[in-house]
């Protein structure tokens, strides 16, 4: 019973469609919907690790670093851009947020 | 072997369960306590694949961090939760659905990778104590990626200064010590004196 790169991937593709599935069910609430980013992110990480471990290559880990660097900053400028939004209508029900008519 | 093999379960059942809950959990400060359940299940996993700076990593920046910034930012608001949840159950069937459909494509793409692919029946590196993780790292980073390493530097730096910015308010009506105001007065723009004469008062 060994432990092989199809293990890694598939518990990717399962996290990753978790994170998929939380912004379809939950449409109005942004901050599960952020951290429904979050998880997408994390599988990619994974993924990255997994192909990194198995083709004896540094490149993948080097890259879910910059990933990494990417989803901290996302977070702080997404959860920035929430309590703005708070504080201008006392509400973070996105589906009410058509005042750019997009 | 086989030690690796439950442990690899055991991290990936509580990862991929922890995940669930974190998109199913009524109360949204659970799901931030299992969204960190989940990065440090899955920093385990890394440790299985001989990651082991990027596991720490992991932990430091996502627990340390950015799910604490969540937790923070949940328990700030005043936002009734339960009205949020509406069209949960509405949402329900067609997403099903289509994760169903996606879980099943990821997976058999993955399959065949593992199977046909550059990768295909090979063991995971083993970090030795001549060659650490840490240390293979630092080689890549600091020579053949340094510049986007500067660049992720920089992305950070902006994403500070964004987050600032949106953030910041200045409340009018709110006295606050002006110490250069202070240092700066002299006495001649406080006090004046004025010769009053007797029985006259003075008027502005």
């Amino acid at each position: 019973m060994t432990i092989d790169l199809v293990h890694y991937l598939t518990v990717s593709a399962i996290l990753f469609t978790i994170g998929v599935l939380g912004i379809f069910l939950n449409r109005r609430n942004i901050i599960i919907i952020l951290m429904s980013l979050e998880l997408i992110l994390l599988s990619t990480n994974i993924n990255f690790v997994a192909f990194s471990a198995y083709l004896h290559d540094v490149q993948g880990q080097i890259m879910a670093m910059f990933v990494l660097t990417v989803a901290a900053a996302e977070a702080a400028v997404g959860l920035a851009i929430l309590v703005t939004f708070f504080r201008n209508r006392g509400d973070i029900a996105v589906d009410d947020a058509s005042m750019m008519k997009g | 072997m086989t030690v690796i093999a439950i442990a690899f379960y055991l991290l990936a059942l509580v990862t991929l369960a922890s995940g669930l809950m974190v998109i199913t959990a009524k109360n949204p400060v659970h799901s931030v306590l299992y969204l960190i359940l989940a990065f440090f299940s899955s920093a385990g996993l890394f440790i299985l694949l001989g990651a082991e700076f990027l596991a720490m990593l992991l932990v430091v920046v996502y627990v340390g961090a950015v799910a604490v910034l969540f937790l923070f930012v949940v328990m700030m608001l005043d936002v009734d939760f339960i009205k949020l949840r509406q069209g949960f159950a509405n949402y329900l069937p067609v997403g099903l659905v289509i994760g169903l459909v996606l879980v099943v494509e990821l997976v058999m793409v993955s399959i065949a990778i593992a199977q046909k692919g550059a990768a295909a029946g090979s063991q995971p590196l083993v970090a030795t104590a001549a060659e650490p993780n840490i240390k293979m790292i630092g080689h890549a980073l600091y020579s053949t990626y340094i510049y986007l390493f500067e660049a992720a530097g920089f992305v950070l730096l902006v994403a500070m200064v964004g987050a600032i910015v949106l953030t910041l308010r200045t409340r009018p009506n709110v006295k606050r010590q002006d110490i250069y105001k202070q240092v700066t007065r002299r006495r001649k723009d406080a006090v004046e004196i004025v010769p009053v004469k007797t029985g006259e008062g003075i008027s502005e």
